[in-house]
């Protein structure tokens, strides 16, 4: 049982966290590249821009002495990715459709998203230092949760975090909420017509300036939200993003870039994977020793690829990807 | 002949430029900066190879950059002696056998149809050799780091001459680039800046951890120089500050010849008729397919021939630098900073991307002391406000580059998005 739960600790539990955390960036990179079609590399310093903006919110919160049950950077969360999304259209106003106008190559945008991305860090580090930031300050405190689970049999507890457990209720809720989006409302359906075939959308009536307008602000306030999760649970750095934004491209392009169902399964696929590749087996398989030859034991660490080559399995997965089923597991869009 | 003239005016627009940041910072450190980008240019040029003539997006050069600059260590440092006694070198071996007896049975899989084996089978056969070939590899090559790392730290280098360790590290980038290439190339534009970005991020992964190989983050220093290094001109009598004026003007005058002859031999291909072609590749590679060209290959080609530019010059850079710290290498400071040069140069023009490369690199440069006066200013008016001083201004005006390289790349995407000196495309009457 013990083994059961130490499984759970290490792979469930962060597999999860990542796997949630990469599949709202994931859908944001492949909403953009359905209706824009092109990458947009600055997707992961947009999650960074948010998580400030909601830490200098939740910062001044506490400053002001108030205290909630829930984390104060979830209390600011609506206003601060309201704020995002605001800066998403701007950015998109002020770099990328002044070359969509002049009919620019993807790949033309795809560099420019890069300038955007250094602009963005840049910025960050000069206004806020490239020290790392706690969202919980003051007298606020990361409620850990552990969960006793002698009564199956354990000694040692389930452990999960309270902003964990908020991170997937979120996610459940904006992944639910955007299907119904997709699927039910007009804008949403215009949407999925335009990823599928903009020209086509655009003679059968679609508001297409529309469209992208709320692309941007769907990708804005996920990213924003996405972003001020990954720092609730570890904690908030000028790097926090671009690290992940790799991992999150490979989920997008893995689930098909376009398809937004695809982008939360590779969010989900990847996070998972990279949880698992690290995991040390020993400890599972520990009990079965006996069963061994004699003299034989188990090396203390057993993991399939050795901690700091984490990130390669996100690429690993990306190349396998690309190369037996280029536009994705499930179908993607079309360029 | 407007566009000589062009290129002529920009030039001397520049070196007045370069002048007047030399009398600003100095003769030493002008010397330093004009060294840097030699290098630089080396790479950018293969960058424009790529790019350019050949419009493969390759977003992976640090990765190259850092195996090259590995490859220049490991031929250019002295011995160590510790590791050639021990049964490193045997462990090593034994490391070097299970990877190829891995190697075989995957390739061996892979022809398995040729025995009958077919689909679902074959693929499962193929997964399962790649396993077992994994952990056979994985089964050597673990305790022989672990032993290397315990008893010598490192394996060292072979202590031969760092211009020798330059080609090498050239010839390894090759290989390298070669197999990327077989992999990626057949990708779409974006995905394979994608894949590239990915593979630059492995690489440096594998240069980071193996710490056996590459002494990781623990750094090596000092690598030797290919020039006499300032000490020993000082060892002769030469004044200190006039000792690295010297040391970097030898050594400026070494990679010289590199550059230049880089510089002509990729020109001339780019007039004769391997340049045509890659161009008419770049600009309608259906269209030349269908006239018999094969495309792929062709790109492969251009692939690794600018790859071995991108080997020397990043080989150059840790020469320089006398020191290889794996954690210096950023996706800004060695692909994006390189894109940057490329493409406000002037893309698929070499003279372009050469005025890119210095143009650029000072800004970059001298980006961080104009912020830090900035800041200084900002921060003694806001300690007069009675706000206080702003804390960690150094570390802060170093990232004011970032955000200047941000703002060019984009301006210059915007309004001139073919570079200062566009490419001259000549045609007959």
């Amino acid at each position: 049982m013990d083994q059961f739960i130490f499984f759970l600790n290490k792979v469930m539990v962060p597999g999860l966290v990542t796997g949630s955390v990469y599949a709202l960036g994931a859908i944001g990179v492949t909403l953009i590249f359905g209706i824009l079609r092109f990458a947009h590399f600055a997707h992961g310093d947009m999650m960074t821009m948010g998580s400030y903006f909601a830490w200098v919110m939740a910062t001044a919160l506490a400053a002001m002495g108030i205290v909630l049950p829930i984390p104060l950077g979830f209390v600011v969360l609506p206003v601060s990715m309201a704020l995002t999304a605001v800066v998403a259209l701007g950015l998109d106003w002020a770099f990328y459709a002044p070359l969509r106008r002049r009919g620019a190559k993807p790949v033309t945008l795809l560099i420019a998203s890069i300038g955007v991305t250094l602009m963005i860090q840049g910025l960050v580090r000069l206004i806020f230092g490239s020290s790392t930031r706690d969202f919980f300050v003051g007298n606020e405190e990361k409620v850990i949760y552990r969960i006793d689970l002698s009564a199956l049999g354990g000694t040692r507890p389930l452990v999960i975090s309270q902003p964990q457990i908020m991170m997937w209720i979120v996610t459940a809720i904006v992944v639910l909420a955007l299907h119904y989006f997709l699927t039910r409302s007009r804008l949403g359906k215009g949407m999925r017509a335009m990823a599928d075939n903009p020209d086509l959308a655009q003679v059968s009536g679609i508001n297409t300036q529309l469209v992208v307008v709320v692309t941007w602000i769907i990708a804005g306030a996920l990213a924003c939200l996405a972003g001020t999760m990954l720092a609730l649970d570890v904690n908030l750095r000028p790097d926090l993003a671009f690290n992940i934004i790799l991992p999150i491209f490979a989920a997008a392009i893995v689930g098909g870039l376009g398809n937004t169902y695809g982008a939360i399964a590779g969010g989900m696929l990847i996070g998972f994977a990279e949880a698992l590749a690290v995991f040390n087996w020993t400890a599972v398989l520990r009990p079965f020793e006996t069963y061994l030859p004699n003299g034989w034991t188990f090396p203390n660490t057993l993991s399939l690829v050795p901690p700091e080559y984490k990130l390669t399995v996100a690429f690993v997965i990306l190349v396998i990807t690309l190369l037996n089923r280029p536009t994705g597991i499930f179908k993607g869009a079309s360029t | 002949m407007s566009a000589t003239r062009r290129t002529i005016l920009t030039y001397v627009g520049l070196f007045v430029f370069i002048f007047l940041v030399g009398l600003w910072q100095g003769p030493q450190n002008i010397t330093l900066l004009l060294a840097q980008s030699i290098a630089y240019a080396l790479i950018a040029l293969g960058l424009n190879i790529q790019f350019g003539y050949g419009g493969l997006f390759n977003f992976g050069v640090m990765g190259f950059l850092m195996v090259a600059g590995a490859s220049t260590v490991f031929v250019s440092f002295p011995v160590n002696h510790d590791f050639w006694g021990s049964d490193g070198p045997l462990l090593l071996g034994r490391a070097l056998i299970a990877f190829l007896a891995g190697a075989l049975l995957v390739w061996g899989a892979r022809q398995s149809d040729k025995l009958g084996v077919k689909g679902a089978w074959k693929s499962t056969l193929v997964v399962a050799c790649w396993f077992i070939a994994y952990v056979l590899y994985r089964s050597q090559l673990d305790p022989a780091a672990q032993y290397i790392e315990a008893k010598s730290g490192w394996i060292g280098g072979l202590g031969l001459s760092p211009v020798l360790g330059w080609v090498v590290g050239a010839a390894v980038v090759a290989v390298i680039a070669w197999i990327i290439g077989k992999i990626t190339l057949g990708l779409r534009t974006d995905y394979l800046a994608i894949a590239t970005i990915g593979i630059s991020e492995i690489l440096r992964n594998f240069v980071k951890n193996m710490d056996w190989l590459t002494r990781g983050t623990l750094t090596v220093s000092p690598v030797p120089w290919a020039t006499p290094l300032p000490q020993d001109l000082q060892a002769q009598g030469v004044s200190i500050d006039n000792s690295f004026l010297y040391a970097r003007l030898g050594f400026i005058a070494l990679t010289l010849v590199f550059l230049v002859i880089a510089f002509f031999l990729v020109s001339r291909a780019y007039a004769g008729p391997w340049g045509r072609m890659m161009r008419a590749i770049r600009d309608n590679y259906i269209a030349a397919g269908s006239m018999g060209k094969n495309v792929t290959r062709r790109q492969l080609e251009i692939f690794v021939l600018g790859s071995v530019l991108m080997g020397l010059g990043g080989g150059m850079l840790v020469t320089l630098s006398q020191i290889f710290d794996p954690s210096s290498y950023q996706p800004i400071n060695h692909t994006f900073l390189i894109w940057v040069m490329v493409i406000v140069g002037g893309v698929g023009n070499n003279w372009g991307t050469v005025l890119g490369v210095l143009l650029i690199y000072i800004i970059w440069i001298v980006s961080d002391p104009i912020a830090q006066l900035m800041f200084l200013n900002l921060s003694h008016w806001t300690e007069q406000i009675g706000w206080g001083a702003i804390p960690e201004i150094d570390s802060r005006s170093l990232q004011m580059r970032v955000f200047v390289l941000g703002v060019v790349i984009t301006i210059a995407l915007r309004y001139f998005p073919r570079g200062f000196l566009p490419e001259v495309v000549r045609r007959d009457k």
